[in-house]
């Protein structure tokens, strides 16, 4: 016969209430784990999605995410010409907030050379982009409709195509244009701006005592064109031929073309160790003291139902229980109250993670480890509640 | 061969000034099959007398030999397992019945058998054959809340009798019931004694209830006084 089994049995109420309780308690450390692991996914998501050996940014810069990088388009052909690089492709990258029904509506913008690579991983809807001009692929959590119009800089866009879950290194929802497209929507200036531009610039111009007349007069007619150069980007990835060393290619692009070439495994590094290890640290820190709460919940509990059978305890002892049976009565108890309540949290977290704003990834190993820890924590709590049980008297069952 | 024998038992309380002698020199045996009562006021030690000789609690003096064996002589036998004495050889009844509130009846039985090691089937029908001839058979899976006074007192007897002990002790069972159900509990352990062969040593503080024991000892101020035997 099961002591444990039968007092819960009895005080069932009392049992599923704290156990529902604690379930709660953990299925927020579960969500704290997964929202971890989402800042990963998210992290790296760009990076998995593009499967680029280097990242070819400004020099002294962690760009194009951690830092801003800007270099000039046509370096593309430069880090083409490489020894060893198969393949590479400018990208460029913007977070936009604009309004959108109403309300405020941000996203990051890929722009991509349709010929390269670095676009849209998977299409779930619609088609990729065709046209050089003002289309668009939206992921899935933009919750944009096939068709729709979007207004970004000077254009309208449309949503020719859905992609799967593209997240900026933030967690904002990814959409993809072409490269000249993104190129536009981030430098070309609508025509006001273009005014104030051409008389300050102009007033700069008139201020040069060196130029003569007709040169003036020729720089202040042609000032968009000069000013505005659009061909920036934010990198350019490149893929290695396959027996090339990443080193040399890395410590080449370096010393002749003075930009910096970024492995990808150092950009996970940035972008994991920089960028989300405070966030991390957080969470771990929240989730530590979530788990001492639960601790201390769960002695607590123990150790009051354990003054509840004081009694119970002392007849057992008298009429010649062995220790084991007190002990494994109180051990079982904790133990079946961290499964129940692992349970819970468990199927609340189940039944929920995916309508959290953020994305939550639920690994198989956390959710292992979580289950021994609390299953130490319970077995660690009910020590106060044995201790007790062993130190109460067989007489203590006698009298009123 | 006694079931019980007391040896000028004395026990005492804490030491130098506060020590309080609560049982000095208590003399006497018990027969298998006999039913004697401890009688006398609250605080004459009756308590103490009878978990000294319950292996529960050290007598400082004397010897108890139980079925045979000497648990104490000046303190404990050494290398003695107590527990294991206890469950073997003692049953305990108790003023207020001590069911475990969270098991049935017939569990309450059960656990008795199980801690000594019997499978649960096996307790399983030990236990419904105990409660049927209790009476009881009706009451098998109602929870000690459910029961009345004198049912969760048979039940508790049931547990005491359940290893099937040379000795069983009780403590003032008659204390939380009223006086007609206090009398079938004493008129059933005096049937149990018999039926059984085994030693019943009932403490009481209530003259009424000892009617139709073997033998009555006396107490006062932790001193066997009297001696009263039944007529027979
Ligand atoms: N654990 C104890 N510590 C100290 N004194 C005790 C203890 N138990 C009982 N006593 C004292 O011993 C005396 C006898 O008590 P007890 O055996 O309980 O008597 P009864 O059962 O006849 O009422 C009383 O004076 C009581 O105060
Ligand atoms: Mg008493």
């Amino acid at each position: 016969m099961n002591l444990a089994i039968r007092d819960i049995r009895y005080h069932r109420g009392r049992f599923i209430l704290t156990s529902v309780g604690l379930g709660l308690l953990l299925g927020v450390v579960m969500s704290m784990g997964g929202i971890y692991r989402g800042l990963f996914a998210d992290a790296l998501a760009v990076l998995n999605a593009n499967k680029a050996d280097i990242w070819v940014v400004q020099q002294d810069t962690n760009g194009p995410f951690a830092e801003t990088s800007r270099i000039p388009e046509d370096i593309k052909y430069r880090i083409k010409a490489v020894p060893g690089v198969a393949e590479a492709s400018p990208l460029s990258f913007q977070t936009l907030q604009i309004d959108r029904k109403g309300k405020p509506f941000r996203f990051f913008l890929i722009g991509y050379e349709l010929n390269g690579f670095g676009g849209p991983p998977v299409i779930i809807a619609g088609r990729n982009i065709r046209q050089k001009h003002y289309e668009m692929v939206a992921a899935k959590a933009m919750k944009m409709e096939l068709g729709e119009k979007i207004h970004l800089g000077l254009h309208d866009y449309t949503v020719v195509g859905i992609t799967g879950k593209m997240v900026s290194s933030s967690g904002d929802p990814a959409a993809y244009v072409s490269l000249s497209d993104a190129q536009d929507i981030q430098f070309k200036k609508d025509n006001n701006a273009i005014r104030n531009d051409r008389e300050r610039i102009g007033a700069n111009v008139d201020r040069i005592p060196s130029l003569s007349q007709p040169q003036a007069k020729y720089l202040k007619q042609n000032i968009a064109d000069i000013a505005e150069s659009t061909h920036t980007v934010n990198t350019v990835v490149a893929r290695l031929a396959p027996g090339t060393s990443l080193h040399e290619v890395q410590e080449r692009i370096k010393r002749w073309n003075h930009f910096r070439a970024i492995s990808d495994e150092e950009m996970r590094q940035i972008l994991t160790k920089g960028m989300i290890e405070k966030a991390r640290m957080q969470l771990g820190l929240f989730r530590i003291i979530l788990l001492v709460i639960s601790a201390v919940i769960i002695s607590l509990i123990i150790y009051t139902s354990t003054l509840d059978k004081i009694r119970v305890i002392a007849t057992l002892k008298l009429i010649g229980s062995q220790n084991r049976v007190i002990i494994g009565m109180i051990l079982q108890q904790s133990l079946l109250m961290g499964v129940i309540a692992y349970a819970m949290g468990y199927t609340l977290i189940l039944l929920t993670y995916e309508k959290f704003p953020r994305r939550i990834v639920l690994e198989a190993f956390d959710l292992q480890a979580l289950f021994v820890i609390v299953m130490v924590i319970c077995m660690i709590s009910s020590f106060v509640g044995i201790r007790k049980a062993l130190k109460v008297e067989p007489a203590e069952a006698l009298g009123g | 061969m006694y079931a019980i024998e007391v040896d000028k038992v004395t026990k005492i309380y804490g030491k130098g000034e506060t020590a309080v002698t609560a049982i000095s020199d208590a003399t006497f045996q018990v027969n298998p099959g006999e039913l004697v009562a401890i009688l006398g006021p609250s605080g004459s030690g009756k308590t103490t007398l009878l978990t000294a000789i319950g292996l529960i609690n050290e007598p400082t003096h004397g010897k108890v030999i139980i079925d045979g064996a000497t648990v104490a002589d000046e303190g404990w036998v050494r290398g003695l397992d107590l527990k294991r004495l206890r469950r073997e050889k003692l049953g305990f009844i108790f003023q207020h019945h001590n069911l475990i509130p969270f098991l049935s009846a017939i569990e309450n039985v059960m656990i008795a058998l199980e801690i000594n090691h019997l499978t649960s089937s096996e307790a399983k029908s030990r236990a419904t054959e105990l409660l049927k001839s209790l009476n009881l058979g009706h009451r098998l899976n109602n929870y000690p809340t459910a029961l009345s006074g004198g049912e969760a007192q048979r039940v508790a007897i049931a547990r005491a009798l359940a290893n099937k002990p040379k000795v069983i002790l009780a403590d003032e069972p008659t204390a939380a019931l009223d006086t007609e159900n206090g009398k079938n509990v004493m008129s059933l352990l005096k049937s149990l004694a018999v039926e059984n062969n085994s030693a019943i040593l009932v403490v009481t503080h209530d003259h009424r209830m000892v009617e139709g024991f073997d033998r009555i000892f006396d107490v006062r101020d932790g001193k066997i006084v009297g001696e009263q035997n039944s007529g027979n």
